[in-house]
């Protein structure tokens, strides 16, 4: 399989944790996942305003923000994985909210950007459609 | 987290209501009314993408509470066919609604932008979710009206 071909189907997470070279921290049950979508940011508003996708899309977020209301934030918005960028050390909030609502963290040490760009390269190139 | 949950009634029309006291400046279940809400939606059978929009406009509704009031309630009615939102809060109220509506206007302060909100966005994002969307806000008590806001968000079923 190659990943650097465009897949309009997305990947699994499993993928993206090799591409991340991410640690998974919670969800160890999940690297089979898809993801479809990709959402990076660091403002939650900004997430609730564009994440209205086609039901079946699967959106990953990368974060750098080490905060609960993320992981409120992604189960209010279906996301279907949070990576953490910049090697977070997550608060024991985080984690311990994130193993309750069943949602995968991974953590990269690869910047924001860096994270992106590799996404992207390995064809994961779908955005969140705007509502309206 | 201060919660009251109005008993759920159903009644011929199948409505189901929630009520829930939303506590100002404590973030330990912050968006968890909201949470609770779409669950319920959920359980209904509301379609996904309706359920994220109304979800959205209860979390940005009960966000603004938390971190502008002092406490306010969130109550919400669902029938098959439209939810209901009402969002009061005792808080400051809003001098200026314009100004508050436009996207990168906020008074938030410094800590609540460090936990990703506070970028000007709630108002605005709930209008684009909303069918219906009406507020109330005085920044004075008048008579018997206590300072403070009040949103109604109608979402229709279809």
């Amino acid at each position: 399989m190659c990943l650097a071909e465009a897949r309009n189907d997305g990947m699994c997470l499993s993928e993206i944790i090799i591409l991340l070279s991410a640690e998974v921290i919670c969800g160890q049950d999940k690297l089979n996942i898809p993801v479809e979508a990709v959402y990076a940011g660091d403002l939650m508003s900004d997430l609730l305003a564009q994440c209205h996708t086609n039901t079946h899309n699967k959106t990953l977020l990368l974060t750098g923000l080490n905060n609960p209301q993320v992981i409120r934030t992604a189960e209010i918005m279906d996301v279907t994985a949070i990576v953490f960028v910049r090697g977070k050390q997550l608060h024991d909030e985080v984690l311990q909210l994130a193993k309750e609502k069943g949602v995968p963290l991974l953590v990269t040490k690869l910047s924001l950007y860096d994270s992106c760009g590799i996404l992207y390269s390995a064809g994961l190139r779908k955005q969140p459609d705007r509502l309206r | 987290m201060n919660k009251k949950k109005i008993e759920k009634t159903a009644d011929t029309k199948h409505k189901i209501a929630f009520a829930f006291t939303i506590e100002g400046n404590n973030f330990s279940s912050a968006g968890e009314a909201s949470i609770r809400l779409k669950h319920a939606l959920q359980h209904i059978g509301y379609p996904a993408l309706l359920i994220r929009r109304i979800a959205v406009a209860a979390y940005e509704a009960e966000m603004n509470i938390i971190i502008h009031a002092h406490r306010g309630v969130m109550k919400a009615e669902i029938t098959p066919e439209t939810v209901t939102i009402w969002a009061e809060d005792e808080g400051p109220g809003i001098p200026n609604v314009e100004l508050a509506m436009q996207e990168g206007y906020s008074t938030a302060p410094d800590y609540i932008r460090e936990m990703g909100f506070g970028a000007g966005m709630g108002l605005p994002n709930i209008k684009r979710c909303a069918d219906i969307f009406d507020i109330k806000t005085h920044i004075e008590k008048r008579g018997n009206i206590e300072k403070g806001t009040k949103i109604k968000i109608v979402i229709y079923n279809k």
